[in-house]
């Protein structure tokens, strides 16, 4: 008999809706293992037991009365602490938010609390989203369950974590250049980065406006297609939030892969692939085909452009962004200071970390008077170079398959002190961001140290089921993961 | 184009964070990498692209402009480190 926090999260919605078991007795199992699991990994920034064991007495008295009852009803899940919770604090990952609590609720806390899921808790994350293993948290790092001595990815590492370590049911992350996808690679769980505009960001606090995107972590393909029908969807208070129809995305978890046809880029299998990922990649891609699938080789040769792209764009946007954090309205102020000059130097000096910091250097330079034809106008040309290769791509193909990341999860400090290393890490991801597109990470076996591959799988925008369709097929043709970590 | 430690304190400057010599140095190391790998975009000629201003070919959202409820004066002063009499307190501007 497998317990509570074993089950999927459409299989604990089967066992509510037949009241096998309550929402606070699920809730209080997970509550049981952040406390068992939890200083191993250490994943959670905050953790909300009264709010949760409140919120599930409330979804159990929905339940009975069968009233307004959907799958994510009483269903407990993490939240990366970039997303605004009202009430409760809010850190991003940094001091300058220490204590901050937010007035008012992110577009998506709403959309999941009006379905009556279970909030555990604020998951921790890289300062700021800026990050590829939540070493860059000021709190602590977050350890991988698989393997305590490496890094579980990042930004959104404490999310991807603790899906994989069962101390939540699913979670939310954001991802703007590979934050969801690379970690739920490492972690072995599934990470889906929507269609730029498919989730509200309003309550999102605001790295790279142009290329965050809110997205689920989950241990199957099921409950990821739960988590996205519950979070996308139009809202009037994010102008960049797309009105079209959030269909019904369980319905694209169809067996078989008959009329679909997998891309394969031949830009993401280069030397510094690491051989047991590019082996792993390579069986998953003929496991999609005994599925159905046609596989045919596609360009996309912009790629190897992207990252110097990316950290153009991504931290001018976070210069302009951060700019806010100036010890006023909300946030650190430091204690002695002579002037406003003084004190805003010193609140920004203090609150932010170094890698924070180096990114609004690097954005605040190249948007500096004279230097922004150089850097900010050509990059957003070589942007659409990116974007045309993608879109010429998907004249041949539906979906294309690829590498998450060059590497599995690396170890704690290894790529510490080299922040141009760690940029590299998100080679494969950052692309997807670039073109607006939306991505997924399936788990697509071990290496042979026990640590977790992920396939990603891309298609163009708006494309969501197609993605869902064939990460599903992989899960059918690998079977879902038996031997979680932590165990 | 190499970034030198005078230019690096004037963006410190423009980004309002302050850094000591050592740090300076550090960064002037890193942010010269950082450049380094970014100037490979040099590479392609983009003279006749045009840039990217957002990732989906939308037209603009416009909405009505209407009076809606907004959060309460008190609620959106309770994060301020300094507050008095309904307003941010700063240090003296002028």
């Amino acid at each position: 008999m497998p317990s509570l926090i074993d089950l999927s999260i459409y299989e604990l919605h089967d066992i509510l809706s037949k009241r096998e078991a309550s929402a606070v007795e699920i809730t209080k199992a997970y509550l049981d293992r952040i406390g068992e699991v939890d200083p191993k990994i250490r994943a959670y920034l905050t953790v909300t037991a009264d709010k949760a064991v409140a919120q599930a007495e409330e979804a159990d008295r929905r339940l009975k009365k069968a009233d307004n009852v959907t799958p994510l009803t009483g269903i407990p899940l993490g939240i990366k602490d970039v997303i605004c919770t009202r009430g409760v604090r809010t850190t991003c990952g940094s001091k300058i938010l220490e204590n901050f609590i937010p007035p008012y609720n992110a577009t998506v806390m709403e959309k999941i609390e009006a379905h009556g899921a279970v909030m555990l808790g604020k998951l921790n994350m890289d300062e700021f989203a800026m990050g590829s293993s939540t070493e860059n948290s000021a709190y602590h790092p977050t350890h991988n369950p698989w393997d305590l001595e490496r890094i579980p990815g990042g930004s959104s590492g404490g999310s991807a974590a603790s899906v994989a370590a069962k101390a939540c049911a699913g979670s939310l992350g954001s991802d703007t250049g590979g934050s969801i996808r690379q970690p739920a690679s490492y972690c072995g769980v599934v990470g889906l980065k929507p269609t730029y505009g498919t989730v509200s960001r309003f309550g999102l606090v605001a790295f790279a406006s142009s290329l965050d995107q809110i997205g689920p972590i989950s241990r199957d393909v099921t409950d990821c297609a739960l988590l996205l029908n519950a979070i996308s969807g139009h809202d009037t208070r994010d102008s960049t939030s797309v009105l079209r129809d959030v269909p019904d995305y369980t319905g694209s978890l169809i067996p078989g892969l008959k009329n679909y046809i997998l891309g394969i880029p031949k830009e993401y299998f280069i030397s510094g692939l690491d051989p047991e990922v590019e082996k792993a990649v390579k069986h998953a891609v003929s496991a999609l085909e005994s599925q159905g699938t046609e596989v045919v080789e596609v360009s996309l040769p912009h790629t190897e452009y992207a990252v110097a792209t990316y950290y153009i764009i991504a931290p001018a946007e976070a210069s302009s962004n951060l700019s806010r954090y100036d010890g006023v309205k909300y946030g650190l102020r430091a204690p002695d200071y002579k002037n406003l000059m003084d004190m805003y130097k010193k609140t920004r000096s203090q609150g932010f970390g170094p890698e924070v910091k180096r990114r609004i250097m690097i954005g605040t330079y190249s948007l500096s008077a004279g230097y922004y034809d150089a850097y900010y106008k050509k990059a957003s040309q070589v942007r659409t170079l990116i974007t045309r290769d993608f879109k010429k791509a998907f004249e041949q193909c539906d979906v294309i398959a690829a590498p998450v990341a060059p590497t599995t999860a690396f170890r704690l400090g290894e790529k510490a002190d080299d922040p141009l290393q760690m940029y590299l890490s998100d080679i494969f991801t950052i692309p997807v961001n670039l073109a607006g597109i939306p991505g997924i990470s399936v788990p697509c076996g071990l290496n042979s140290s026990g640590l977790p591959i992920g396939l990603q799988l891309m298609a163009g925008h708006f494309d969501e089921a197609k993605l869902l369709t064939v990460a599903y097929n992989l899960e059918l043709a690998l079977g879902r993961c038996k031997n979680w970590p932590l165990a | 184009m190499k970034i030198t430690t005078s230019e690096i304190e004037h963006v410190a400057h423009l980004a309002r964070l302050s850094f000591d010599p050592s740090e300076i140095e550090s960064f002037n190391r890193q942010l010269n990498d950082i450049l380094g790998y970014i100037s490979k975009l040099e590479e392609l000629d983009t003279s006749r692209v045009e840039p990217t201003t957002h990732a989906l070919e939308l037209t603009n959202a416009f909405r009505k402009d209407e009076v809606k409820p907004s959060l309460p004066v008190g609620k959106i002063l309770s994060n301020a480190p300094e507050r008095e009499e309904g307003g941010f307190v700063v240090p003296k501007i002028i």
